[in-house]
């Protein structure tokens, strides 16, 4: 298996599944190459998340992600929420496969999204659906691996040096 | 409990009678074919039984046509690389399709710095190329076709017969794939008009790491491997014996039992394509209804994504395999899934179901009923499921 136990674990059993009728944030990642979606749904009271939710369409450690995201961020405040990374939630699963920290691990910018949406709110205007919905676009700074040997390798790059694998149509 | 095994495209346990016949040969421990030697001759002999067994299962007609390789994925490298650098003078144009297996599509791209232009034909919804469009695409410096029989995504079978005879008629070298097909329904060089076909033991119950090529004779093919004279000079590498023996033997059987496999196969694909509206709705079939592997069935149940599919299955102890590219280890979805005119999200979510001669119908009754709830479960999480229901 692939996959840790945590992992397993909470793909197994997602905590905090569903939908937040008049949620007072939204968000929500969408990686259409590898197909990934994640929605976010936060109830916030005086500040502190008081319940949050997740929908997602993917791959087992994209399910655990969303679900191990929920888990940190119940509880916090604004404030302490808005500093969680993903690299946070892969950390509290235990690892997770290179390859699929690149496409599944978007729990924590799903729930920026939601946060953004959130202090919109406050302000009296919500987000447009264009800036509540976050399509994934790889930045330059992101890790990338080679899906063949999975090695680190340069985004964008069309040959891997390591297994000499073309790569010109990964990206 | 034990396994539901709905995976026989990735791999099939060895008939009870090819064991016993590889575990026979272990313990003759043969001497090397090659050899002169009374212990090599016989040792030549079991050989060449072999190769007769298999000879028979595809209608070859010469022993000479037969090369045993080591996998699918060499006989492929062998047919295609072999091809273009045994015929360098007579052109550099090769024609195959979008649906190719990656042996096939990265022997092609290996020889694209080499100055090889490759024209890959698109298939129709259900994964079906026009010999027509393979036979519009032909230069005057067209060296080799390679079409693959059966496709191992969609189990959507080739009109090969009616591209041999272009290519034929053309005197065009013509490779054919047909690694999930020979020894799983019938296969006949002769009357597919092939020059070159590939295939594998592990598909009809042998051993896998053995596999053949067949080489109509006067066909033009550089070795792949370059060394001693075995495979009459065209596969250098001492045999490996007791693999080619449990193949031979595995041949011997799919041609013997081929009816009946296919009548009891074909029997639960259909039972289980014509109960699956009732547990599952929402479900997209690739796999062409008229021309098609009796065991494998390729459906896409909308909304879901195929490898939390394959797990919480594996958890019921039921085994399927999926397309997604999550799964499958390459950040895309499946060329061959998108090449039918699936989008993106519907390739994710696709499954391989691939009967075996041991499943039972009860054996379907159990899937679809794991299958039902799995789906379930993962469109009540799915935000793509919600929106298309307006419960979000």
């Amino acid at each position: 298996m692939m996959y840790s136990k945590t992992v397993m674990d909470h793909f197994r059993n997602p905590r905090n599944v569903g939908v937040i009728e008049n949620a007072n944030g939204v968000g929500e990642v969408g990686n259409p190459l590898c197909g990934d979606i994640m929605t976010i749904y936060l109830d916030i009271q005086d500040d502190v998340i008081k319940d949050i939710k997740f929908q997602t369409f993917g791959c087992g450690s994209a399910i655990a992600v969303s679900s191990m995201l929920t888990e940190l961020a119940k509880g916090k405040t604004v404030e302490e929420a808005s500093q969680i990374t993903n690299k946070d939630v892969a950390e509290a699963l235990e690892g997770l496969p290179k390859n699929k920290l690149h496409c599944s691990n978007l729990g924590a910018d799903a729930l920026q999204v939601a946060l953004k949406d959130y202090k919109a709110r406050k302000e009296g205007k919500e987000l447009p659906e264009s800036e509540r919905v976050e399509p994934h676009e790889h930045k330059d700074k992101d890790e990338c691996y080679c899906p063949y040997c999975d090695i680190e390798i340069q985004e964008g790059a069309t040959f891997c040096e390591a297994c000499h694998s073309n790569l010109e149509e990964e990206h | 409990m034990t396994t539901i095994n709905l995976d026989h495209i990735s791999s099939n346990p060895l008939l009870p009678e090819v064991k016993s016949a590889m575990i026979e040969a272990i313990y003759a421990d043969y001497a090397n074919p090659s050899s002169q030697h009374t212990p090599g001759e016989t040792a030549a002999a079991v050989l060449q039984k072999a190769r007769e067994q298999v000879m028979a299962l595809i209608d070859a007609k010469n022993p000479k046509e037969v090369v045993f390789t080591s996998s699918g994925t060499e006989s492929n490298n062998h047919a295609i690389k072999g091809v273009a650098l045994a015929h360098l003078e007579k052109g550099k144009h090769i024609i195959t399709t979008n649906i190719e297996h990656n042996s096939v599509i990265r022997s092609l791209k290996r020889l694209q710095p080499q100055g090889f232009q490759v024209t890959s034909v698109s298939v129709d919804e259900s994964g079906r190329v026009d010999p027509q469009e393979i036979a519009a695409a032909i230069r005057k410096d067209t060296i080799l076709v390679s079409v693959m029989h059966s496709n191992n995504e969609t189990g959507t079978i080739q009109p090969i017969q009616e591209i041999g005879e272009i290519t034929k008629e053309k005197k065009i070298i013509f490779h054919c794939d047909a690694v999930d097909s020979v020894g799983v329904v019938p296969v006949d060089v002769q009357q597919l008009n092939v020059d070159l076909l590939s295939f594998a033991s592990n598909p009809f119950y042998g051993p896998t790491g053995v596999g053949g090529l067949y080489i109509r004779r006067g066909t033009r093919v550089f070795p792949l491997l370059d060394g001693g004279v075995q495979e009459g000079n065209k596969r250098a590498g001492t045999e490996n014996l007791i693999g080619i023996i449990g193949m031979g033997v595995a041949a011997e059987a799919a041609a013997r039992d081929m009816e009946t496999r296919m009548a009891h196969l074909t029997g639960l694909k259909e039972k289980f394509l014509r109960e699956l509206p009732d547990y599952v709705s929402e479900c997209i079939i690739n796999t062409n209804p008229e021309f098609s592997l009796p065991h494998l069935v390729s459906v896409s149940p909308r909304y879901i994504e195929g490898e939390s599919v394959m797990l919480m299955l594996d958890d019921e102890n039921i085994s399927v395999s999926t397309r997604s590219a999550c799964a499958t280890g390459s950040l895309r979805a499946s060329h061959v899934l998108l090449s039918i005119g699936l989008n993106h999200a519907d390739a994710q979510g696709t499954l391989v179901i691939a009967f075996g001669i041991d499943n039972t119908e009860k054996d379907v009754d159990t899937f679809l009923t794991e299958l039902q709830k799995t789906v379930t479960t993962l469109r009540d999480i799915s935000p793509l499921y919600q929106k298309m229901h307006g419960k979000a």
